[in-house]
């Protein structure tokens, strides 16, 4: 059995003490970053992104995956217990889970949040582990047409997945393309967009952008609602879900997995869609579908289970494509980059002991989260009392001394605020950051195969529909606008998302 | 005529800009032919279909069928102050150093929250700057310039 090998590779690596050690500190800054609202995982990817650069590829890599999953944990502690989602793909946690609370069921919900959790990432583990090697061998057969293709799909699927709107976000994906092309052509060695300024000639940095677009406008929006309305419920209860819940959360922990994991693997999917998703499911399976909204456990646990499982087979594609599915899948790929190992299929020829460590430690992680959150929910609900003027000069300072450890550059910094108030006015407009930050990381690597594919078919722009496998992937993509735009899954779309206003 | 959607509408007209801006700087570079581009092709043609794209979004704004929305009030007190201290860091931290500098960065930018209180942001600044000195300096060993540049300490 080649995967158990691999798979035991995968632990030999993950078992160490020194990335075990990485593993749970990602998960405890993960959970930290989850629990507070107001920080989300990108900016908090990003800021850290500069602290790994010291770490061994694996153990950074590893840390980074932590800090990712361990968020989904952390943010349904929020939605539960203060009716507040800690970061998006809680939202719809909150509908159910904090009801749950309210009726004197918090610690229930907590267990049944984690246990859901849990055996999602234990599926979803499993999942890339065996889906990602046959994955890589079709992706050892693109050319540059292909790859083009690849990524258009992955970006506008990335949208079309996502709330808001449509063309905006496209205007959003271009945007960041562009945003892609400043700094040196590989090609010529010509400087692009850079003004004249030194600094700019490397091109900007995606973790400056996602800093200051998602963190400091963030953190601009948060100061404006003056309304802090919180709301924490302090008696936890007894921690074990009784029977009748098991029974009740059960089905939908498992069927919230297999949609979670499916919709993980398309671009853009990721957590908060399945989250929709498995609670929209449930509520139609679902025999008493008014008890929803109102504490049903199926309510909390589906769409727990199913962001989990989305956030781990988000994976994929990055792992075995090289293409990120969503914003922090795009820092992940930036982290990779800093330590010299190109994302794609050559990643687990190449690199077998990150690759399958990396696997094997998500497993590890979600087992420590569990661990890590029941007996500690004291301690969580002490910090999220913490309060926001404490909190955001914080998240600020953190931000500042992370931009600037990226090249010891106080350029930097301005540069970061200059995209903090432009976030701020992108916020103000309803344009998302997530596909501009997708954009930004793909634009040069998209240019790249873009040229290639051009210059071996001599200029001739069929060679992106002759080509079968590029052909499928843009029709794909064409179906997948199309089928947006019809009035009718139009407003389905918009049904799905309505609870996230 | 009437703006509807005046979210979409400014977005568009931003983007359109923005389109266009990168298309003009474009043609600075050589754009070469399809099979052998220049540095100036693939951002060119970015930069017009961002503005085709925009122009689509700016008019259909004006669409009798659009749905309304305004756009919210920018609040630029809060604007000035954090991303004005955040410059100011950036500023003051090669001749002041970092710990005074990051104390000024607490506490000038706490002054962006309704709630603010001397006390409170004064000892949040003392407690970062240990924090920042336990984790990022002696932690990670990161290099900063700690003291003002005229002691003559670093």
């Amino acid at each position: 059995m080649e995967l158990l090998d691999n798979l035991a590779l995968g632990f030999s690596v993950a078992f160490t003490l020194e990335n075990l050690t990485y593993a749970l500190l990602g998960c405890i800054l993960g959970t930290l970053v989850g629990v507070l609202p107001g920080l989300g995982p990108v900016p908090t990817i990003a800021m850290l992104l500069p602290i790994t650069y010291v770490l061994p590829p694996v153990a950074g890599l590893i840390m980074l995956a932590g800090i990712y999953y361990g968020t989904q944990y952390g943010g349904s502690t929020t939605a539960i217990l203060v009716n507040l989602p800690g970061e998006t793909s809680a939202v719809v946690t909150v509908l159910d889970g904090h009801q749950m609370a309210r009726n004197g069921r918090a610690g229930a919900a907590l267990a049944l949040a984690a246990i859901g959790s849990f055996f999602a990432g234990t599926v979803a583990t499993m999942l890339i582990a065996a889906f990602a090697p046959p994955l890589a061998e079709v992706a050892f057969k693109f050319g540059p047409a292909e790859y083009f293709s690849l990524m258009v799909l992955g970006l506008v699927g990335a949208v079309v997945l996502a709330s808001g709107s449509l063309p905006k976000a496209i205007c959003m994906i271009l945007l960041g393309l562009l945003l892609g092309m400043v700094g040196t052509d590989v090609n010529s060695g010509v400087a692009r967009y850079d003004f004249g300024i030194p600094e700019l000639q490397d091109g900007i940095d995606f973790a400056i952008v996602a800093m200051g677009v998602f963190g400091f406008a963030e953190i601009l929006s948060n100061l404006e609602q003056k309304e802090n309305r919180v709301d924490i419920t302090d008696k936890v209860g007894q921690l074990y879900p009784n029977r009748q819940e098991m029974r009740e959360a059960a089905p939908a922990i498992v069927r919230g997995t297999a949609l979670g994991s499916a919709l993980g693997i398309l671009p853009g999917g990721g957590s908060v869609l399945s989250a929709f998703a498995s609670y929209t499911l449930e509520k139609k399976l679902s025999k008493n579908p008014e008890r929803f909204g109102k504490g049903h456990p199926a309510g909390l646990a589906g769409p727990e289970s199913a962001n989990n499982a989305g956030a781990q087979t988000s994976f994929i594609p990055l792992l075995t494509l090289g293409i990120p599915g969503n914003a922090v899948m795009a820092l992940m790929v930036g982290a990779m980059t800093i330590h010299n190992i190109q994302p794609g299929p050559q990643v687990m020829s190449s690199h077998p002991e990150l690759f399958w460590g990396l696997i094997a430690s998500m497993w590890i992680g979600n087992l420590m989260l569990v661990v890590l959150n029941l007996p500690l929910i004291g301690v969580w609900i002490k910090l999220l009392k913490v309060p926001y003027r404490i909190l955001f000069p914080a998240i600020l300072v953190f931000c500042t001394i992370g931009v600037y450890s990226l090249n010891y550059n106080t350029f930097d910094i301005f540069t970061t605020a200059i995209f903090g108030i432009i976030g701020y006015i992108w916020a103000k407009l309803k344009c998302e950051g997530a596909p501009l930050l997708l954009g930004l990381v793909l634009g040069p690597m998209m240019e790249e195969n873009f040229r290639r594919a051009l210059l071996l078919s001599r200029g001739d722009y069929t060679t992106f529909v002759t080509r079968p496998l590029s052909a499928t992937l843009l029709g794909l993509t064409v179906i997948l606008v199309i089928l947006v735009a019809l009035p009718s899954i139009r407003k389905k779309r918009e049904e799905t998302f309505v609870e996230e206003d | 005529m009437h703006i509807r959607n005046k979210q979409d509408f400014w977005a568009g007209l931003m983007f359109i800009a923005l389109g266009l801006g990168f298309a003009l700087g474009a043609t600075q570079y050589q754009m070469g032919t399809a099979a052998r581009m220049g540095p100036g092709y693939f951002p060119f043609w970015l930069g017009i279909c961002l503005a085709l794209l925009a122009l689509v979004v700016t008019l259909s704004s004006l669409s009798r069928k659009t749905e309304e929305t305004e756009v919210g009030r920018f609040d630029f007190k809060i604007l000035a102050i954090v991303i004005g201290t955040v410059i100011l860091f950036g500023l003051l931290l090669r001749p002041l150093g970092l710990y005074a500098s990051l104390f000024i960065l607490v506490v000038g930018s706490s002054m962006a929250s309704h709630e603010f209180n001397w006390k409170v942001s004064v000892a949040n600044g003392i407690f970062l700057v240990v924090f920042c000195w336990l984790a990022f300096i002696k932690g990670l060993g990161l290099i900063f310039p700690l003291w003002p540049s005229f002691l003559g300490m670093n």
